[in-house]
């Protein structure tokens, strides 16, 4: 070796050894209100139990913290070009599973066909999906039942498991109720990820440890070398947890607490919008309203009443009061991250009382009406008390609110009922495949057997179902774009939904962390890495 | 004897089965777990189906008949929240509230106790009214509050103890205990100062008025006028007389105790029953909710039954005659 390549060399080796230095690795103990339902990568389809599953699983591909699509276990993927129903996907080599076994194209192909089982909780993202199948070992090809240009969204859903260690366990099949055995796989968890199960009690905590063989390590800082997870309700509680110091990072900070914890000096807060929009939805179909005042006449029906009621609403004050300037006021129910949002479309009608109160007269209720309004109270952040202002603001213009507010369980029962058992509520959307798709064809599709399941609006147009149809054949990107632009130049327009704002969450972690909101709240915590404190 | 026991025995099997029916009745207007269940993509067909997989669509007395008949078996289904048997997270949670509830309860009958006594014979002393006034904060403060109080002071000011859950626990064949571990020690104080304050409050106002009515009776008197000294008087003749109703009270306190843990644990995180419950609530998880409503049931029953056997061992005159206290 010449002296100057030695000279390098050191120089080199002394810099990744300094690089080791300042990187520190440390335990880090993470909190929220629930607690994962199970850590079966199919069972359960709610945003925590993916939080923690996708620790120690991954996909084929996954979202960052901004909601932008990267390869994680597919290294790439196409369309075949002479066939548009067949996706194709390359990947990743040397990929092992946490015991030890190689990941490959088999183990890709069991994981889609058990998440297309009927006891899964995801087949919903697969429907479109007729095969899958092994090209090679490392080749995947995905063929769907007519054309489908949005395939690859719905990948980064669908955590990949080890063919072999789900059939030595009998963990084949996803999580059944019915069953009245446990499977292995709720509590039991091989996959790719960055971090290795150790111990999972419900309720109490789950433990898990660094992966230090993980396939991706050079991609990723990776500093946490204990990751334990515990579910804290109380939001008292939890708070007090991170102040004591006694967890690290809380991903859900109740909007009352977030200015004091700001003033902690020990305490970092971070906010960012999710991927989520809070709105009202009414029953613009019946004949008649059951519970309103009028007789033979359902004032929602009337578009120029839905117009006076999107205009009563003062969103401005809603963000100051009820959310404490953590919300992003909006005019459309679609996040400003997902393909279709215009800044024209976010814009919401300014609060007018005067104008819509003309509107209400010209409709043929100038001395208002009253109505029922349905609202859940512990699902979304503070939703009951922005329908208390709601209230307030609807009776402005003399429509008398009655509000019932009750828990979950029972309020989404309404809307989901058919026919739905509410005319006026307020529901919380966000968009996983973050495309305009989604929401038309759950929020304003006819409800059909298996399309507009959360349309409890009544809302049925025909030429807007079929334009909604087209967007799932359509290839042509521009033209796609083209159409969802025109059905929601048309839908804004009908005004079906009253919007109110874009959620906004905020995470509170010790200082040494700066740990990005998540859009879709499910923090990846390979991503941390601690400043030196 | 063995007739009475039995014959309670039997009372009690009625008013569970009276309890799971009343429940049972109940649970449909806690909401629908299917909503739960299943993601947001689920379309009206998925609903339908695992409604009808669930036997959901039975009229409510189908439904209670399947599940007393399964319960009869010791099987009490699959948990509709975690996808596991609920016995066996019965079995999990149940070692952690009995923990806490027993330590309350000892806690808050040993101190009570000794605060009672004092402040009937201190009765005008500073301390015994310091201790009275105190407690009237214990009776009238919701136990919500003083454990959020409790967390700010010892958790977050002064970090001397966890602010949530159990702490490390040692496994004993399937009993989890915390109090083999200096962290599960620690992490039990705040609990149960918590759970047991209100029933110490209870217990002390009650030995102390108890006592006070006991020394103005009549043997109290004549055991002075023979010259007895006061301390033989005060615990040996007045102390026992006050027992016997404290105990009592302290019995069916502690059923209370171990099935009402419900706030305690939410406020601490602990993992018992009780923090189980109100996950099932919240998710209308029906198997759980169902099974520990008997278990509470249970417990009462079984606490009553064990305070009429100690309330007989305790007054000698329910021993003699029909043996069976008229109650």
């Amino acid at each position: 070796m010449k002296p100057r390549m030695f000279a390098v060399a050191a120089a080199l080796i002394g810099v990744s050894a300094l690089a080791l230095g300042a990187a520190e690795a440390r335990p880090l103990k993470w909190a929220s209100a629930g607690d994962a339902l199970t850590i079966d990568p199919h069972g359960q389809n709610e945003g925590l139990t993916t939080t923690v599953n996708q620790q120690m699983y991954e996909a084929l591909t996954e979202r960052d913290h901004a909601g932008k699509l990267h390869p994680l276990l597919a290294s790439s993927w196409k369309v075949l070009p002479d066939d548009p129903t067949t996706w194709e996907f390359k990947l990743q080599e040397g990929v092992k599973f946490h015991d030890g076994s190689p990941f490959t194209a088999d183990d890709v192909v069991f994981s889609y066909e058990r998440a297309m089982q009927p006891t899964s909780d995801f087949k919903g993202y697969l429907t479109s999906v007729e095969k899958v199948s092994k090209v090679d070992d490392l080749t995947v090809r995905i063929k769907t039942k007519g054309p489908n240009p949005l395939l690859v969204n719905n990948t980064s859903a669908i955590r990949i498991m080890s063919k072999a260690w789900a059939e030595k366990n009998n963990a084949t099949k996803a999580q059944d109720f019915k069953n009245k055995e446990e499977n292995f796989a709720v509590r039991n968890a091989n996959g790719t990820g960055p971090f290795i199960l150790v111990s999972r009690e419900s309720d109490v905590k789950t433990v898990m440890k660094r992966n230090d063989n993980y396939w991706a390590k050079a991609k990723v800082p990776l500093e946490i070398t204990e990751l334990t997870y515990v579910p804290i309700k109380q939001d008292a509680t939890r708070i007090a947890a991170l102040l004591s110091g006694e967890v690290d990072l809380v991903q859900d900070v109740p909007v009352q607490d977030i200015a004091r914890l700001k003033s902690q000096p020990k305490v970092r807060v971070t906010t960012g919008p999710e991927n989520r929009t809070i709105f009202f939805g009414m029953d613009v179909a019946s004949k008649d309203l059951k519970g309103d005042n009028v007789e033979g006449k359902n004032p929602f029906a009337d578009k120029r009443v839905r117009q006076a009621m999107n205009m009563a609403l003062n969103r401005g004050a809603i963000q100051r009061v009820v959310m404490r300037g953590e919300s992003i006021p909006t005019g459309v129910i679609l996040p400003p991250f997902a393909n279709g949002w215009t800044k024209e479309l976010d814009a919401a009608p300014a609060t007018d009382v005067a104008k819509a109160k003309a509107l209400l007269a010209e409709a043929g209720y100038p001395n208002g009406f009253s109505v029922t309004l349905h609202c859940p109270n512990d699902r979304y952040i503070n939703d009951e008390g922005i329908c208390q202002a709601a209230v307030g603001m609807f009776g402005q213009i003399g429509v008398k609110v009655n509000l019932v507010s009750q828990s979950k369980s029972i309020h989404f029962n309404l809307i989901q009922k058919n026919p739905p058992e509410t005319e006026f509520y307020l529901v919380g959307w966000g968009v996983p495949t973050f495309d305009s798709d989604y929401v038309f064809s759950y929020m304003y599709h006819t409800r059909t057997g298996s399309q507009g399941s959360w349309n409890a609006t009544g809302y049925s147009d025909k030429d807007v179902d079929a334009q909604i149809q087209s967007l799932s054949k359509e290839i042509d990107i521009a033209k796609r774009d083209a159409a969802i632009a025109k059905i929601w130049a048309k839908v804004k327009d009908e005004t079906i939904y009253l919007p109110i704002h874009h959620q906004t969450l905020s995470y509170g972690m010790n200082s040494t962390l700066d740990v990005p909101v998540d859009v879709q709240n499910q923090p990846k915590l390979k991503m941390v890495s601690f400043k030196g404190s | 004897m063995l007739a009475y026991i039995l014959r309670s025995l039997m009372q009690g099997l009625v008013v569970m089965i009276a309890v799971a029916f009343i429940a049972f009745s109940m649970f449909r207007f806690v909401g629908d777990p299917v909503v739960n269940m299943l993601g947001q993509e689920a379309t009206l067909q998925d609903r339908a189906e695992l409604t009808q997989r669930l036997g959901l669509n039975d009229p409510v007395p189908v439904q209670f008949a399947r599940f007393i008949a399964d319960a009869a078996r010791g099987d009490f289904g699959i948990s509709y929240r975690q996808g596991r048997k609920v016995s066996e997270l019965i079995l999990e949670r149940l070692p952690a509230t009995v923990e806490l509830a027993v330590l309350s309860a000892v806690f808050a009958f040993v101190v009570g106790i000794a605060f009672g006594v004092y402040a009937a014979i201190r009765r005008d002393g500073w301390i015994a009214n310091l201790v009275m006034s105190v407690s009237l904060i214990g009776v009238s403060l919701p136990t919500f509050l003083i454990g959020i109080g409790l967390i700010y002071i010892f958790a977050v000011e002064l970090r001397w103890l966890p602010s949530f859950g159990r702490g490390d626990t040692v496994k004993i064949g399937w009993w989890s205990t915390g109090l083999l571990t200096v962290s599960g020690l620690k992490s039990l104080v705040l609990p149960v100062l918590t759970l047991g304050f209100l029933q110490l409050t209870l217990i002390m106002r009650l030995v102390r008025s108890e006592m006070l009515e006991v020394m103005r009776a009549d043997f109290i008197r004549f055991a002075r006028a023979r010259g007895i000294p006061e301390r033989r008087i005060e615990f040996r003749h007045a102390l026992r007389n006050t027992m016997i109703p404290v105990i009592t009270i302290a019995g069916l306190q502690l059923g209370g105790v171990i099935a009402f843990a419900i706030v305690t644990e939410t406020v601490f995180q602990w993992p018992g029953l009780g923090a189980l419950f109100v996950n099932a609530v919240q998710f209308v998880d029906v198997p759980v909710m169902s099974a520990y409503l008997l278990f509470v049931a249970f417990v009462f029953v079984l606490t009553s039954l064990l305070v009429d056997l100690v309330y007989v061992a305790l007054d000698p005159r329910l021993r003699s005659g029909s043996a069976v206290p008229a109650k």
